[in-house]
């Protein structure tokens, strides 16, 4: 009420609209008050830049319309073309240039795609922000702290955490399944449960084209779970499709949903869907998973210019590194993927519950 | 060569907003402008648009208390003209030396400057503005760019009388203000 008031009185003032017994008085407080004089100073100025913006607008009208009578009158008028024998003197003049300039174009351009070509396979994109997050030294004591007061049954103490990102389990003896660029920075991985209990664990497939990477649990405090409640589609996903993620761009087990907006990744990518979602750094791996409870893919990056923009790679991906895990190593031999459906015709907080603890927090220095 | 007395008429009228003086500067100096542009790899609209921030540079320039115009209306457009548009081409990258051998030049740098400092104060009046809302931009709009009174305003808004278009044309002043200055704090 009182800006109001001060607003009123120094636009009375200033266009000379006060008494001269209201204008004495009007001085006199700015003279004995200091704060009321900075005050009028101050409105003074933003009355100024209105009426300088008002001007400027009515200027700018006038303009405009005075520059439509110039065209309608010819004084503004494209120039008559000077006829084709000044660009035939110019071409003959330069055409040594341009052939020079245009070599060096051509030069330039392959190297430049070459280079492209080199650096920007998967990782380079520039309008791609992973999401790994990077944590600080003060988050991870604000962590340490907290899992004190917890006081969880730590299997191992809380170890040195560089990196977090969202892991999910694809069998019980403790396959995990995460992005390839997640585990890239990671010289030891450790996966931590619901319950706050960390395990050792060691990549033992990572492929950049797919993003895709699988973890094995080596520790032996981890005890087998029989039962994972989702399965992996193999199909595609249709458009529109609504899905729920969970992953942990805090320290702790976060809910998102969106819907499937492209069936394609970035730039065209055939093995990515693009999905609109919020995402942010610690969401990479998380698990994408629809209204049956069918595993469709797998949060990897997102858009970082434009918003909501968020890709995954296509669960058929997982079939592809299972299939190369098997033929690689002999004890991965007889592995299955999950093939239950035990979230069909659960609510969403009955499906929460019953995945979160299939899904881990990933994180290493 | 100074200006004449027919340049400072010009200049006076148009700080009083006079049409007809801003016709007579289109008549007189746009053409020699529209060839300079288009003989530095630029277009008619480049021309058009150049030639329009030069006369909200001498608009700017007629109204402020130390005007003073030293050389020749006809030297001193074409100066700034030339030194907006060569800016221009530099921030497209495309520069080149100018063609312009014959013409005079008077350095219009300070006037410039000047000119972008109340460029970037319109530009955040203008956000400040966009961000009101209505009915305040109806109602500033109508009150300081229309200059309409409080009678015709209230009228045309609905209120019951002037006094209370008035308070509420405060109201929006107060809400304006906070945004220029919040935006102002900020750039």
């Amino acid at each position: 009420m009182d800006d109001l008031l001060m607003l009123e009185a120094v636009e009375r003032y200033l266009r000379d609209e006060m008494s001269a017994e209201e204008r004495a008085h009007f001085e006199h407080l700015r003279r004995t008050n200091p704060e009321i004089d900075q005050l009028v100073v101050e409105n003074a100025y933003f009355f100024q830049h209105i009426s300088q913006y008002a001007d400027r607008k009515a200027l700018q009208h006038q303009l405009f319309e005075v520059e439509q009578q110039m065209v309608e009158a010819g004084v503004i008028a494209e120039p008559h073309p000077t006829g084709k024998a000044k660009i035939v003197a110019l071409w003959n003049r330069y055409k040594r240039n341009m052939a020079v300039a245009a070599s060096i174009a051509a030069f330039v351009s392959l190297l430049s795609m070459a280079l492209m070509i080199t650096y920007t396979q998967r990782y380079g994109n520039e309008n791609i922000e992973l999401l790994v997050k990077k944590i600080a030294e003060t988050n991870q004591e604000v962590s340490k702290i907290k899992s004190a007061q917890q006081v969880t049954p730590s299997a191992n103490p809380a170890p040195k955490v560089d990196y977090r990102a969202t892991g999910f389990l694809i069998d019980g003896n403790g396959l995990i399944v995460t992005n390839a660029h997640v585990i890239r920075q990671m010289k030891n991985i450790f996966v931590e449960n619901k319950a706050g209990q960390y395990f050792q664990a060691k990549a033992v497939y990572s492929d950049v084209n797919s993003d895709l990477a699988i973890l094995e649990i080596t520790d032996t405090a981890f005890k087998t779970i029989s039962r994972i409640p989702y399965s992996i589609k193999k199909q595609n996903a249709d458009l529109g499709e609504p899905f729920f993620t969970l992953g942990f761009p805090r320290n702790e087990i976060v809910y998102g949903e969106g819907y499937l907006s492209a069936k394609t990744g970035n730039k065209g990518d055939s093995s990515a869907y693009q999905l609109t979602v919020s995402a942010n750094p610690g969401n990479s791996g998380g698990p994408v998973i629809n209204k049956q409870g069918e595993l469709i893919g797998i949060i990897t990056a997102k858009d970082s210019e434009a918003d909501g923009v968020v890709y995954a790679a296509k669960s058929r991906n997982i079939l592809t590194a299972i299939e190369a895990l098997r033929s690689q190593d002999a004890r991965f031999e007889n592995i299955k993927l999950p093939n239950n459906n035990d979230l069909r015709g659960l609510d969403r907080v009955q499906q929460i519950k019953k995945v979160e603890s299939f899904v881990f927090m990933v994180v290493g220095n | 060569m100074s200006a004449t007395e027919q340049d400072l008429q010009l200049l006076a009228g148009l700080a009083a907003n006079d049409r007809q003086a801003v016709e007579t500067i289109y008549r007189q100096h746009y053409s020699a402008i529209q060839t300079f542009i288009l003989n530095n790899s630029g277009s008619v609209e480049d021309a058009r648009d150049i030639f329009q921030e030069a006369i909200i540079v001498l608009y700017e320039k007629s109204k402020s208390d130390t005007f003073s115009l030293t050389c020749q209306l006809r030297t001193y457009v074409y100066s700034i003209c030339r030194r907006l548009w060569l800016k221009r081409l530099q921030q497209l990258s495309r520069y080149s030396a100018p063609a312009d051998h014959l013409e005079e030049v008077v350095p219009v740098e300070e006037d410039l400057e000047e000119h972008e400092k109340r460029n970037a104060d319109f530009v955040l009046m203008e956000q400040a503005m966009s961000k009101i809302g209505e009915p305040c931009k109806s109602l500033l709009d109508a009150y300081y760019l229309q200059k309409k009174t409080m009678q015709d305003i209230s009228a045309e808004f609905g209120y019951t009388n002037a006094d209370n278009a008035k308070t509420q044309k405060y109201k929006c002043l107060v809400r304006l203000k906070k945004l220029f200055f919040a935006q102002y704090k900020n750039a």
